[in-house]
């Protein structure tokens, strides 16, 4: 293959949408953050040296036998639960045979007929705040593969490449597939809506504690099968319209971030509109997103490739989970994210605007904690929102992130707080402590203290500085016993000045009006 | 039992990666469809209300707990790869440029 990428004809998007009803199907893969892999001890910890986190197990030797890991089920069941599926009483595992170096052992021990959670759904909140069900078809357990390095060609991706160096580290890690059912109905909105509900399930997933679910490292990845048929009317869901048989799909694949998952379902809309406007017919195959330049390539064709001769794993036998276990583990299920954000928005009092900020701060959990942790709703937002969103953004970073590498935790920010409120610090005192403490000098108290920090409680000081600043300023003083109680700030100033910064405005401000009126 | 067809052998072939002769394929046909015709008999038995068995013994839930053990060396690990290079296995080029 060249290295250039012809560029296919799109149509319009909206003109896409007045001719044709987009059906999507998404399968998401997800690695679980268990300590070990599937089938065997080895760990699953990710960035390690190559080849260092293998056994024969994973490795596919002769007689190496599998053992199936209990956390692993345990988590595939609570996925299962909290997408309101039902949860098989019997299933087994089978063996995906395929010829590709990724997996060492020639094929991959997956679940075909058997899916261990089947049937539920995931109502996803769209921006306007509609709902959509997503149903669910399946979610099943499966092992990861290898990762490989393509050496030679042009390019890092398969085709044109001289040979591959695999490192199976990732060989074996716990992998849950989530495929839903066909989406219908979504008509114009089915981009959104696909971005939507991959976000909502990875609320869910993180909430669930059962996976690290960060698209940019690989463990949460989506696939998006899209395909076209004829609009009929207006409405894309009535009887009419989905009476239409599915038009052919294409399975895009290296979707990899929310807004990818968006924009590939766009791009294949709009390249198939153009196919099927001009009498062509899709061919269903694999396509390649590029995040790069927003297209995407042919990958393989589907034809023996999907020939993957499944069969019941002889090495494992059959996982049943007791109905006693499924409903323990049901006791175990979190609050639903989105009921979630409901509940604190309420509790904390933000408004839509502010929870959004929040939201996309990521700063939820730790706004939740520093609440926890005594301070006011309002100044943990202001605090976390503040300089520690502003240099985590800097660097690119969430803000969990860069809080827990630079060690800013919630206990911090309440401890900050609470020197305000107990009237120690007052707030450009504050923002220097935060500094302090984002520099790495210790705790709140620790910096205020080494850096001499703390308002002056000597009133005598204070009380003699606002004599001082009302004799220097007559004219000001002599508006304020006019009323005119604006004009204080002037002096406020000065008082502060005076006080090198060190003392509580608002006793200042008192003091000053006390005196002249 | 519907009997084997030459392109089902090759199908199958080519699938498993093996590279079959004329002659080859035409014996395989006949001793497939001996080994076939034999399984056939075995499905005559009354299944009926069976359940299907993938596993000789009647055990469920065999598992072990989340702990890691020791893996292999890297060294270990490749000591038995043809070729590696950089720490990692090195296979021939996957996929034929297309």
């Amino acid at each position: 293959m060249s290295t250039s990428i012809t560029t296919e004809a799109v149509m319009d998007y909206d003109e896409a949408m007045a001719r044709f009803d987009p059906v999507m199907g998404l399968e998401v893969h997800v690695e679980l953050h268990t300590n070990t892999k599937m089938f065997c001890g080895c760990p699953t910890t990710f960035g390690a040296e190559p080849n260092t986190q293998v056994c024969p197990v994973c490795l596919g030797l002769p007689g190496a036998l599998p053992v199936v890991n209990e956390k692993a089920v345990e988590s595939a069941i609570r996925i299962g639960l909290a997408l309101h599926c039902e949860i098989a009483e019997w299933c087994r595992f089978a063996r995906k045979n395929y010829f590709y170096p990724d997996m060492p052992k020639n094929f991959q021990t997956s679940q075909y007929d058997e899916p261990i959670a089947f049937n539920g759904y995931l109502d996803v909140e769209l921006e306007d705040g509609s709902t959509y069900r997503v149903e669910i078809e399946r979610a099943h357990m499966e092992e990861d593969t290898g990762k490989s390095l393509h050496i030679g060609g042009s390019t890092g991706r398969i085709h044109g490449a001289d040979y591959s160096l695999v490192d199976y580290n990732r060989a074996g890690i716990p992998l849950i597939e989530i495929v839903t059912k066909p989406m219908v109905g979504a008509g114009e909105r089915a981009p959104e809506v696909a971005k939507a509900y991959v976000s909502a399930l990875r609320d869910l997933l993180r909430a669930l504690d059962v996976s690290d679910v960060k698209m940019e490292q690989g463990s949460m990845r989506c696939d998006a099968n899209v395909s076209l048929r004829p609009k009929v009317g207006g409405d894309p869901l009535s009887a009419e319209q989905l009476a239409v048989p599915l038009g052919t799909r294409t399975e895009t694949k290296n979707v990899n971030s929310l807004r990818s998952v968006e924009r590939a379902v766009r791009y294949e809309i709009s390249r198939h509109a153009a196919i099927l406007a001009a009498g062509g017919s899709i061919l269903q195959e694999t396509r390649h997103w590029h995040e790069d330049t927003g297209v995407t390539t042919s990958g393989r064709e589907k034809s023996d490739a999907e020939d993957y001769r499944y069969f019941p794993e002889p090495d494992l036998v059959p996982v049943a989970p007791s109905r006693e276990l499924v409903e323990s583990l049901r006791g175990t299920l979190p609050e639903p994210p989105g009921l979630r954000r409901r509940r604190l928005q309420g509790e904390w009092g933000y408004s839509d605007l502010e929870m959004r900020d929040v939201l996309n701060a990521g700063a939820v959990e730790l706004i939740e904690q520093t609440v926890a942790a005594g301070a006011s709703p309002a100044a943990a937002k202001k605090w976390w929102l503040g300089e520690p969103s502003r240099r985590a953004n800097a660097q690119a970073q969430d803000l969990v992130t860069y809080a827990a590498e630079i060690g800013l935790t919630p206990a911090h920010v309440a401890e900050l707080d609470g020197l305000v409120t107990s009237g120690r610090l007052n707030d450009s005192m504050a923002r220097q402590v935060l500094d302090g403490v984002l520099a790495g000098e210790g705790t709140p108290t620790a910096v205020a203290d080494a850096r001499g920090l703390e308002l002056v409680q000597d009133d005598g000081a204070l009380e003699a500085a606002v004599d001082k600043v009302i004799e220097a300023n007559p004219d000001v003083a002599a508006k304020i016993r006019d009323g005119k109680v604006a004009a204080a700030g002037a002096l406020i100033g000065q008082v502060m000045k005076e006080m090198k910064g060190q003392a509580d405005a608002g006793k200042a401000r008192s003091l000053i009006l006390d005196k002249l009126q | 039992m519907s009997s084997l067809s030459r392109d089902d052998v090759a199908h199958l072939a080519g699938l498993a990666r093996i590279e079959l002769s004329d002659a080859e394929l035409d014996r395989m046909v006949g001793e497939l469809g001996v080994i076939l015709e034999s399984v056939a008999k075995v499905q005559q038995a009354p299944t009926e209300g069976v359940a299907p068995m993938s596993h000789p013994m009647p055990l469920t839930n065999v598992t072990r707990p989340d702990v890691v053990r020791p893996s292999l060396t890297a060294e270990e690990a490749l000591s038995g790869a043809p070729e590696s290079e950089q720490q990692r296995f090195a296979v021939p080029r996957i996929l034929t440029e297309d």
